[in-house]
């Protein structure tokens, strides 16, 4: 049984799973990354991956126009963003409380905005797959890899430009200079206020955009609470990968090719309880975080408001 | 053509089916004559146009409004209540309000009714779905025979499938879900041993985007026909709808969502049960 694990048809299913699983959680941690470099924790990742999901869905279903969908996403990702750096930020809010605020409002807005504007699950034309020329014609790779919709690649393109914003640009050094230590960031002239605001925002538009290649790439259909515990799941991510996006890849790519390996492991009947398969990658991420814990330590000023003195 | 014919004749088979289960329904007791509506409060897990559980017990609603005539029965709910506290507090808050009848329609609100069940002796609580009641007075407790149109249901699938390999997406393996999917693993069986059915739980009622890859896992192991129980399965619906491959659905009428491949759906008519709950 164990090694009808070991076919090309499950390898296959398993990547390409994964891949497809791991492209929400790749927007929602790099968005969620940028913010805790900065000092910012947001918990409402998960809200407003719900609201992106259905302001997205809502447009598709109106006007059948992808790249507006998309767009929209974007408008209420960056006002959620805004919205949380503004209580985070200027009122100085607890972050962690704050998070769950706004998690609760898109959550409840979500499901509100459903129930008065659609009412009935239905089904949409989403992103479809775009099969790249002749890398698409690999054999394997090019079915696993080279076969997806426009948001998967873009997901994973997302990891490299994050690298080199964060690692090669002046703006990259403000931000984790603002996280390290904004009261040293600020005497050299750095305005803490605003590297926040922009990494808040930026990361309320990852989450977003995270929502909508679930409602309008992925599945093509949007119900309520849809998104089931992703949002927290990549704020974990951002711990699991120690801050850096080839680590939160790393993270999102285990924790889903795991998860679909546990599909496939009861698909086969292997006779492994369900119960124990499904928790398969939860463990696994909490061997992975108690072990990496002890080395990567996160931003100094993590969950600390700041405020200029005199 | 012939796999068309068989499937009409699948489809009269259901339609007949459903037909005989109505008539078969004992006769309406009316609830006890008074001008006053009968004030019914419900507290759902999902919201009540899932395509599945709570809708399912959302239509019994207006089929028993409609059948008890106007002004006789009102009903409120509170629906997405999967955070079971929450959903005791709106069960309390009803009870409170003085409500009739409270209907707790999920079984993961078993201890909560059993904990406010004895503070309100006067109102009555029901849940489901399960068998349980406490042995209170004032709490019913109500099951489908899921696992019965989950037979029938198998049996349809077993004559459809051509590489002999069926997929089901489950949620928790508890409750209705697990009785509908072992009711459908009989019913292929009963009709050709040798057919895989292969049962997936993926651990989760609303994680749509896994119910997608639990279905696209079964697909590329060669099933050519799906099921699976609970609202989060309109995810693997829509990949079986992308694949071509058959649906059987249960808990409400999913042939809206997926008209070409839903062959047939379960229906769940709460109103038989609770036409009892209510004459009481």
């Amino acid at each position: 049984m164990i090694k009808d694990l070991f076919t090309a048809t499950v390898i296959i299913g398993i990547i390409s799973s994964g891949i497809r699983l791991a492209t929400p959680y790749l927007y929602a941690a790099i968005g969620e990354m940028f913010g805790q470099r900065s000092g910012v924790l947001n918990l409402g990742v998960e809200g407003q991956m719900l609201l992106g999901a259905f302001v997205a869905y809502f447009v598709v279903l109106r006007t059948e126009s992808l790249l507006l969908a998309i767009l929209a996403a974007i408008g209420v990702g960056a006002l959620m963003g805004l919205a949380m750096g503004f209580v985070t930020i200027q009122l100085q809010a607890t972050q962690g409380i704050a998070g769950i605020g706004f998690y609760l409002f898109g959550m409840g807005m979500s499901n509100l905005l459903f129930q008065k504007l659609i009412g009935v699950v239905e089904n949409i034309d989403g992103f479809s797959a775009i099969k790249i020329p002749l890398l698409g014609d690999i054999p394997v790779i090019g079915e696993i890899f080279f076969r997806q919709n426009l948001l998967v690649y873009l997901a994973f393109l997302l990891v490299p430009l994050a690298w080199f914003v964060l690692n090669k640009t002046t703006l990259g050094l403000k931000i984790r200079a603002v996280g390290e230590n904004p009261e040293a960031a600020d005497s050299l002239g750095v305005n803490v206020a605003l590297v926040r605001y922009f990494t808040v925002t930026l990361g309320g538009i990852l989450s977003s955009i995270a929502g909508a290649s679930l409602s309008v790439a992925l599945l093509n259909v949007f119900q309520q609470n849809m998104t089931a515990g992703q949002g927290f799941i990549a704020v974990a991510l951002v711990y699991f990968g120690s801050w850096r996006p080839f680590g939160i890849l790393a993270g999102a790519l285990l924790f889903s090719m795991v998860n679909a390996l546990q599909l496939w492991i009861q698909v086969l009947g292997i006779p492994i309880p369900s119960e124990l398969a499904v928790m398969l990658p939860y463990i696994l991420t909490i061997l992975v975080l108690t072990l990496s814990l002890t080395k990567g330590k996160g931003p100094s000023a993590l969950t600390k408001a700041f405020e200029r003195e005199g | 053509m012939k796999k068309t014919i068989k499937l009409l004749s699948l489809l009269l088979i259901t339609v007949l089916l459903v037909a005989g289960c109505t008539q078969a329904a004992p006769p309406v007791e009316e609830p006890e004559v008074s001008d006053q509506p009968l004030r019914v409060a419900i507290v759902t897990p999902s919201s009540m146009n899932d395509l599945a559980f709570s809708q399912s017990i959302s239509d019994a609603m207006q089929a028993l409004q409609k059948e008890m005539g106007e002004g006789k029965l009102e009903y409120v709910y509170s629906e997405n209540m999967f955070v079971v506290d929450d959903a005791a507090a709106a069960i309390r808050s009803y009870a409170q309000q003085g409500f009739d009848i409270i209907l707790a329609h999920g079984s993961q609100y078993g201890s909560s009714v059993q904990e406010i069940a004895p503070d309100f002796p006067n109102t009555v609580f029901a849940w489901g779905t399960t068998v349980d009641t406490f042995d209170m007075p004032n709490v019913h407790a109500y099951e489908g025979a899921s696992d019965e149109g989950g037979f029938v249901n198998g049996v349809m699938a077993a004559l459809l499938t051509e590489t002999k390999v069926i997929g089901v997406v489950g949620p928790i393996e508890t409750g209705d879900a697990k009785l509908y999917i072992d009711g459908f693993a009989a019913g292929v069986k009963s009709v050709d041993p040798e057919i895989d059915v292969r049962v997936t739980y993926i651990g989760s009622f609303s994680d749509v985007a896994l119910a997608a890859e639990a279905a696209t896992t079964h697909l590329s192991a060669g099933a050519d026909v799906l099921t699976g129980s609970a609202q989060m399965v309109i995810g693997a619906i829509g990949k079986a709808k992308e694949a071509g491959a058959y649906w059987f659905g249960t808990q409400a009428d999913q042939t809206s969502f997926a008209p070409d491949v839903v062959v047939a759906s379960q229906v769940y008519h709460w109103e038989v049960i609770l036409r009892e709950i209510f004459a009481l």
